[in-house]
């Protein structure tokens, strides 16, 4: 196997009483779709968080491209070349989606103290920013407000901006979450389309989608992996059946 | 999208007429004291301009703004009283005092968000005023009388009313193209991206406090030109013009023109300015009715007057 | 000896009364998640009530009590005319509003007690100086300030930590939406939180009221030392604004005190002057930028929400 692109060693995270990440580790690497899934409270989303920078860990390393990046703030762990979407929609609500692109674009060519030139007018940005639109099926919408976009095309869009990072690693936090059958087919068809350019983290409950997409698929539970393996050997995995299947039937009898 | 805008385009532009034809309409009518006002109103409005740049575009709730005010004024002042009476020396001090001021305080208060933010912005100007207050040799609580406005080898005459009232007009002008030039830039879209969105802005890869810090300093700095303008008006400075309810005038500009948008501050400082001039002519009370006005103004009208012109155009 | 001490219990006395200033400022914020810079108006009121219901009776005390009253119902009645109005708004359009209640505050009372400033006279039997120590005496109208601004802290502190009402206090402060499904009448607990604050401000204004005059604007530097307080205390804690407010008392009155001799020995006598002043006024902001640098979040700052 090739090295990882990404590696994660014991990372712990509480949050008061709770392990919400509790002594974790894995590793993803080059070219893969690799899923995270697990029941409700899993740890999924701190996991992400904590690879991008927006939460630290109490200890644990982790490792992006061979380099340390534990202790680094998310914006450098941008520059580095990791990109995420965000479960709950988190883009700029007043600005138009191209802005929301471009400036994703922008944020990976060169410094952005330049307070003269209109920005909006950069040829190049604003190419790289049409092309991630028209990549996530947004193209005729590129004027239009993000507050006026609907959940659908806010999540295709969240997509779009972290393309525009031209990063190495994706980590996408349920990009399915909230979307209908038809927008979740056109998710699927894209995110096909994208693994083939780069390596991705998925978290998400749309298990057809999962299962579709993964190379490997780790499972957490109680912020422990339980099991990592391919899809059909996690399928016949008995104690992701208890642990998992469990749940996701009692969630079905629920909703 | 454009025509939307037309309303407010159209009372920019307006304003702007009014204000470069003001010199004239004093002399034709004989009226110096409208004159004397203005240039008192477009000093100000540069002041609420630079405010609106931090709070409209940068989402950062200064309560201290007022500070750079007197930080320009005093030094001119005491440049002036020591002897140094070059506005080519006087100026760039001016500029950069505030700038410097603005990088520390702004070092220290974007640690925090929020109300946060609002109570350390006002109480470090609070410290500049008591510390202007406590400079003895340079007048301390009675302040500095300028006994001759700043010089600028014979380009221009400060002490001549109509000039002064042009120069003053010309920088307002100049700091709001300034001012939009940033705002469009790729500085500006960042900076307006932080105030949307700050976590989005750091996970796309921005250090997103770096530009906000800036953007504070460019801001202290125009203010800084202001209180310099302001000191050669009065032919006068004291902690009175750095003190926190001056800083609340400029907000109350503000938020009365329209946060965010290019001529809002100017408009709010005519109308705020000219209501307390008004007022003032009636009772010596300003504040009774004042208040509630700006309570009212709070509760009911949001967006200022330019977010009411823009309602009208599209309604 | 005898003037460290006096200037140990002046910097006590002052710095109790920030804290009822601060204490107010901090549970309105803490419960109703609203900015007060009004606040200090109140604390102004409380000494202009004070001066005029001492002149009337002819009594100290129970011109107090009086005022203390007024200040209260005061409270309730901004609390139901305005200031409801902007629970859950912006925080920025909170400042202005209650700036603007400034402006009308101050213009209120120069149209009704004039510009000039009132006196508020002690009783003959607060003004003898009490031996404490042997050997030391100190106001007796200063120990009553310090005996009562200590009752009212300890009594606020077993409302808030023993009470029904200071149990639902700290539910608001720390979870405001389950404090609305416990079925509480939540614009009641917020009015009388509010004149609560309104109150504690008051009594600070009018017992500070015979040490200084009464004048207009005499709530607005104060209010922003009970910002520095909370800014170092931390929002929303009653512990943190007790302690920092003894802090910031201790260190402003100290360092105005003292500080002219240190420099003194350090510079020379006119550099000494002329900063001593300067660096005395500054002291307590540096000490609020420290805090800043190593803990943004205040020293002591409240559970979190």
């Amino acid at each position: 196997m090739a090295d990882p692109l990404l590696r994660v060693d014991n990372l712990v995270r509480r949050f008061g009483g709770i392990t919400a990440t509790d002594n974790l580790s894995m590793e993803v690497v080059p070219g893969e779709l690799h899923a995270i899934i697990g029941p409700n409270g899993a740890g999924k989303t701190t996991l992400i968080s904590q690879l991008t920078g927006q939460v630290m860990p109490n200890s644990g390393t982790i490792q992006f491209g061979g380099r340390d990046v534990t202790r680094l703030p998310s914006y450098k762990r941008s520059r580095l070349g990791l990109a995420r979407s965000f479960q709950i929609t988190s883009l700029l609500k007043d600005f138009s989606a191209i802005d929301n692109v471009a400036l994703a674009a922008q944020a990976h060519d060169g410094h952005s103290f330049r307070f003269w030139g209109n920005a909006r007018k950069e040829k190049h940005l604003r190419d790289a920013a049409r092309a991630a639109l028209e990549r996530v099926g947004l193209g005729a919408r590129a004027g239009v407000v993000v507050s006026q976009l609907s959940h659908g095309e806010q999540r295709e869009l969240e997509l779009a901006v972290a393309l525009a990072t031209r990063p190495q690693l994706l980590l996408l936090d349920e990009p399915m979450a909230g979307l209908g059958v038809t927008e979740s087919a056109r998710m699927v068809a894209l995110l096909k389309d994208l693994r083939k350019e780069v390596t991705i983290v998925l978290v998400e409950h749309d298990m057809e989608a999962v299962f579709a997409l993964a190379d490997r698929i780790t499972v957490l539970v109680y912020g422990r992996v339980i099991a990592c393996d391919a899809p059909d050997a996690i399928r016949k995995h008995d104690e992701v059946k208890r642990a998992y299947l469990g749940e996701q039937h009692a969630v079905t009898r629920h909703g | 999208m454009m025509p939307k805008r037309n309303t407010s385009n159209a009372v920019a532009a307006l304003l702007c007429a009014a204000l470069v034809l003001l010199p004239v309409y004093s002399a034709v009518s004989g009226n110096i004291f409208i004159l004397t006002l203005f240039t008192r109103i477009v000093i100000f409005a540069l002041a609420a301009a630079s405010l609106n740049l931090i709070m409209g575009y940068g989402g950062m709730m200064s309560f201290g703004h007022a500070a750079y005010l007197g930080i320009g004024g005093y030094a001119v002042g005491i440049l002036a009283t020591e002897g140094v009476g070059s506005g080519f020396i006087q100026w760039p001090v001016a500029l950069a005092v505030s700038a410097l001021f603005a990088l520390v305080i702004g070092a220290l208060s974007l640690r925090t968000r929020g109300v946060y933010f609002i109570m350390i912005t006002l109480a470090f100007a609070q410290m500049a005023y008591y510390v202007a207050s406590a400079l003895s040799r340079y007048g301390g609580d009675d302040g500095l009388t300028i006994y001759k406005r700043s010089d600028f080898a014979g380009l221009i005459n400060l002490s001549d009313r109509t000039q002064f009232y042009y120069f003053c007009l010309a920088c307002l002008f100049g700091g709001l193209y300034l001012i939009w030039r940033i705002v469009n830039s790729r500085f500006g879209l960042v900076v307006q991206g932080v105030r949307s969105n700050e976590q989005r802005m750091q996970a796309i890869g921005f250090h997103a406090n770096r530009y906000r810090l800036v953007c504070f300093v460019i801001a202290g700095a125009i203010c800084g030109l202001a209180g310099a303008l302001l000191a050669n008006n009065t032919d006068f400075v004291s902690p009175a013009v750095m003190y926190w309810t001056r800083s609340g005038d400029l907000m109350v500009m503000v938020i009365l023109g329209g946060m965010g948008s290019l001529f809002g501050p100017v408009l709010g400082a005519i109308v705020y300015l000219l209501l307390e001039e008004l007022l003032s002519q009636f009772t010596e009370y300003t504040g009774l009715i004042l208040g509630p006005v700006l309570l009212l103004i709070v509760v009911f009208a949001r967006g200022g007057i330019m977010g009411l012109l823009g309602r009208m155009s599209r309604g | 000896m005898y003037l460290v001490v006096e200037q140990l219990l002046n910097g006590l006395q002052f710095g109790l009364l920030l804290f009822l200033l601060a204490a107010g400022l901090t549970l309105v914020f803490g419960i109703m998640d609203f900015v007060n810079l009004a606040h200090g108006s109140l604390y102004m009121m409380g000494a202009y009530f004070a001066a005029t219901f001492a002149a009337w009776t002819g009594s100290f005390v129970l011109g107090s009590v009086m005022a203390l009253g007024a200040t209260l119902l005061l409270g309730i009645a901004l609390e139901y005319v305005a200031l409801r109005h902007l629970y859950g708004r912006d925080h920025l359009d909170q400042v202005l509003a209650t700036f603007g209640l400034i402006l009308f505050f101050n213009d209120a009372v120069r149209l009704i007690w004039g510009p000039a400033g009132l006196a508020l006279p002690l009783p003959a039997w607060l003004t003898v100086p009490v031996q404490i120590i042997p050997g030391i005496y100190y106001p007796a109208y200063r120990l009553a300030i310090i005996a009562v601004a200590l009752a009212v802290a300890a009594l606020l502190y077993i409302v808030v930590m023993r009470t029904r009402v200071g149990m639902l206090i700290r539910a608001g402060a720390s979870n405001r939406e389950m404090i609305g499904a416990l079925g509480i009448n939540i614009k009641l607990l917020f009015t009388l939180v509010f004149g609560l604050g309104a109150a504690l401000a008051g009594l600070a204004g009018l017992m500070q009221a015979p040490i200084l005059t009464v004048q207009i604007g005499m709530g607005e530097n104060i209010l922003i030392l009970a910002f520095v307080i909370i800014v170092i205390g931390g929002i929303g804690s009653i512990r943190g604004a007790f302690l920092a407010a003894i802090f910031v008392g201790m260190i402003d009155t100290l360092g105005r005190a003292f500080l002219p001799d240190l420099l003194r020995k350090v510079l020379s006598g006119a550099a000494a002057s002329t900063a001593a002043p300067a660096l005395s006024s500054m002291l307590i902001y540096l000490l609020m930028a420290i805090v800043l640098v190593v803990r943004p979040e205040g020293l002591f700052p409240a559970a979190k929400r």
